[in-house]
């Protein structure tokens, strides 16, 4: 009855993004609007379907909700599939009792079922924190020649920053010697970018192995692997090149929507051949009023724009008043700001309304600080969010209340 | 819901010959990113309607590849769902070894399908009109009149030259037609009520006339089927008040499309509507891409677009590219229009995939627009 798959690919998108702060107060961290039209997850899915990868696992924990939403049943990544396509997999309770996802080895562990239906030769897993375009059948077809156990993917970066991630040190044949975590004197600079392709049979031996292991995290970079190493398994490094960045935090997923801007952006997203899928609410195109500004900026449908947008990023159903300014922001779906409003160095949650003549964030001198507005907040009129400044519904009636207290 | 769909593709495709070269008047492109049949197909859609049947008559590999399996619609449908019927050999309705020509023989040639159709009534629609209309309360309105046939109608100003370009109803205070002036050359009235091409007919009826008309070898529609029944039938009018544009030559579709940017009344009135959204064929575009030296003002972009230039008063479809110091005005620019650097164009229609080379100039009139057809390169 289960088609024989050759991969199966399982994303990890269970996790908070607690980073985030507001931004996913409601929401998993896969499911933040990301580029214009796009959410995290659109990333990681696109790429499977691009790669020939047509059978996915999503692991769903927390406020699973629009994520699942989102997901439906796969129609925009062409993963609405008889045999394999989209698949949410939350928690489950089973017999000897329920229990939560632990870390990422075991969220795996308890979906080994769900693998081996598909009897597939490799299991691919990936997270749903990036934002970049991957080919996994090269990844794929590197695992194969090499008759690896286990490949990971790294990607070069700068050598004062390699302690931020974890770190492959590899022979010359691109085999793993070596895994640090976060290491203080980086011997190289091949960051994991948290996507491993293990043959099957190891993955599941490692996995149950490690579920038996007590006081184990349960967790890939620091279980699994150092385990698989230790053991000599054959561990091979794959080095990507191209666009790959953390989105975690405030100020990496204002940098990442900020690098799609420019005359040849950092990352471009009109490859017509490599296309990023998303599931789109049909509105009418964007309308460019007259007497308005738009410079350098990413705009998508269901705008209406009177106002000025320079270096900004615009999601659907976003209206700019006339005499209104967004200026380096970030604004999401179904925003309004309202005429004599600016909005700079920020990021606006969806369904935001910015009073008249309110100023949300500012340039700042030293390292730029970027102020958030969560989902739903009516920043009233005249009022000023400084930089770096959250605030969410309740955390901005409270500002307002204790600014009328005092 | 109990009612059916049958749209027209090919019915008016002589309007706008420039544009139906190589496509149907249902698929040709009009405001920004739709196709002219996502207008009644996102009506009866919007309408509870899930069972749609398309009827075609040539050129229609377009229409095909725009409406795919239905399923941006929302009619990819184990049941009912949306199907293209292509003419077949009884497509030679008229028994004269010719294709069909009128809307009657084209219904006469899918007389097997409607009679095979489960639901009690049949509504029909053209691709010329371009509107927001909500069919369900037509069709409730059709139900609780008990009529055989309810004729949508547009109340519009009546001049000498759009007089013969219509089919001019006349009705009593009930709302029963009385009368039918079917392209008239000279009408005395100031206003009247238009057909609008959208109907809704019980199915028994329209079966019963089908067969009565190749009985006696009827090949029109309004004049031998309705006009024939006034009096006998219960036919009724139902006023549409929304906005409407019928596209009845090349300049009307420039100024109707020049009307989306004007009006932002129009604009709202047709697109602005969350219980009735125009849906179409979605093409994972990015989103429009403004460069530094972008300038763009009274304007529609749809995604996909990469602007460099000066954009004013303009449509622009998916995937065109606007190239440093080219300067486009008043001109609607279909899919993936490649414009070059220091191109100036003003009121021209650019077909898909035409090429504008660096430092070409071209321009059009406001009453005779300038068409490049699909895929030139100048």
């Amino acid at each position: 009855m289960f088609k024989r798959k050759e991969c199966v690919a399982m994303l990890l998108a269970g996790g908070q993004g607690s980073r985030l702060y507001t931004l996913t107060e409601k929401t998993a961290k896969p499911a933040v609007p990301f580029g214009g039209k796009y959410r995290i997850i659109d990333f990681p899915l696109s790429n499977c379907i691009n790669s020939g990868i047509d059978t996915v696992g999503v692991l769903t924990q927390y406020q699973p909700l629009a994520l699942n939403e989102y997901i439906g049943n796969g129609q925009p990544w062409d993963l609405d599939r008889s045999s394999g396509g989209v698949m949410v997999l939350p928690p489950y309770q089973g017999k000897d009792g329920a229990a939560w996802y632990k870390g990422t080895a075991n969220a795996i562990y308890q979906n080994l079922t769900f693998i081996e239906r598909y009897d597939p030769d490799y299991v691919l897993i990936l997270s749903g924190d990036h934002i970049y375009k991957m080919d996994y059948s090269a990844l794929i077809a590197a695992h194969k020649e090499r008759e690896a156990d286990c490949t990971i993917a790294v990607i070069d970066v700068p050598i004062e920053e390699a302690s931020r991630f974890g770190i492959m040190n590899t022979d010359a044949d691109g085999r793993i010697i070596e895994f640090e975590e976060k290491p203080k004197n980086p011997k190289s600079t091949n960051a994991s970018m948290g996507i491993y392709l293990f043959s099957r049979d190891a993955l599941r031996e490692y996995l149950i192995r490690d579920e038996n292991t007590p006081g184990s995290a349960n967790d890939f970079g620091k279980n699994i692997i150092p385990a698989m190493l230790n053991d000599g398994k054959r561990l091979f490094a794959y080095g990507f090149s191209g666009y790959w960045k953390d989105v975690g935090t405030i100020k990496s997923l204002w940098d990442a929507n900020m690098d799609l801007l420019g005359e040849e952006p950092t990352y471009n997203l009109h490859d017509r051949w490599f296309r990023i899928y998303s599931r789109t609410p049909a509105l009418p195109p964007h309308f460019i009023g007259e007497g308005s500004s738009v410079h350098n900026a990413v705009i998508t449908e269901g705008n209406n724009i009177y106002g000025t947008v320079e270096n900004s990023v615009l999601f659907s159903g976003v209206t700019v008043e006339a005499g209104a300014t967004v200026r380096d922001a970030v604004i999401m779906q179904g925003c309004t700001i309202k005429s004599g409003a600016t909005v700079q160095y920020a990021i606006l949650d969806s369904e935001v309304v910015v009073g008249e003549g309110a100023v949300v964030g500012e340039k700042c001198d030293g390292e730029q600080l970027i102020a958030v507005v969560g989902n739903g907040v009516h920043v009233l009129p005249g009022d000023s969010i400084a930089a770096g400044e959250m605030y969410n519904v309740a955390e901005y009636e409270k500002k307002n209340q204790g600014g009328e207290n005092a | 819901m109990n009612a059916a769909g049958i749209i027209f593709s090919n019915i008016h495709d002589k309007n706008i010959a420039d544009l139906t070269k190589k496509r149907t008047m249902a698929s040709v492109p009009f405001g920004c990113r739709y196709r002219l049949v996502d207008f009644p197909l996102s009506n009866m859609v919007n309408s509870g309607i899930t069972d749609i049947s398309i009827i075609t008559h040539y050129n229609y590999l377009s229409l095909m590849e725009h409406i795919g399996s239905g399923k941006d619609w929302d009619l990819a449908r184990r049941s009912g769902g949306v199907r293209i019927l292509a003419p077949y050999i009884t497509a030679y309705a008229n028994y004269k070894n010719e294709l069909y020509n009128t809307r009657l023989e084209a219904l006469m040639s899918v007389q097997h399908s409607i009679s095979k159709m489960q639901a009690d009534y049949v509504v029909l629609s053209d691709c010329d009109g371009i509107c927001n209309i909500d069919l369900k309360d037509m069709i409730r309105a059709h139900e609780e009149s008990g009529a055989v046939l309810t004729m949508a109608v547009k109340r519009i100003p009546i001049t000498p030259t759009n007089a013969e370009k219509n089919i001019i109803v006349s009705s009593d205070e009930n709302g029963e037609i009385t009368d039918l002036a079917v392209h008239p050359t000279f009408y005395d009235k100031a206003v009247a009520d238009v057909n609008i091409n959208v109907w809704v007919i019980s199915r028994s009826f329209l079966l019963g006339a089908l067969v009565n008309a190749q009985a006696h070898g009827y090949t029109s529609f309004s004049q031998d089927i309705i006009r024939r029944s006034i009096g006998r039938e219960k036919m009724r009018i139902y006023r549409f008040e929304g906005y409407y544009a019928n596209i009845d030559s090349i300049t009307d579709y420039y100024n109707y499309s020049m009307e989306l940017i004007r009006n932002s009344t129009v604009r709202h009135d047709l697109f602005d509507n969350a219980k009735r959204p125009i849906l179409t064929k979605v093409r994972n575009s990015a989103p429009a891409q403004y460069t530094g030296s972008a300038k763009v003002s009274n304007s529609l972009v749809a995604d996909g677009c990469i602007i460099e230039g000066t954009v004013e008063n303009s449509i622009l479809f998916r995937g065109v590219k606007v190239g440093k110091g080219s300067v486009v005005r008043n001109s609607i620019l279909f899919m993936d229009t490649y414009v070059g650097e220091n191109v100036s164009l003003n009121c021209v229609i650019a077909d898909k995939y035409v090429l504008f080379h660096d430092d070409v100039t071209l321009s059009g009139h406001p009453e005779l627009p300038f068409c490049v057809e699909k895929g030139r390169s100048l």
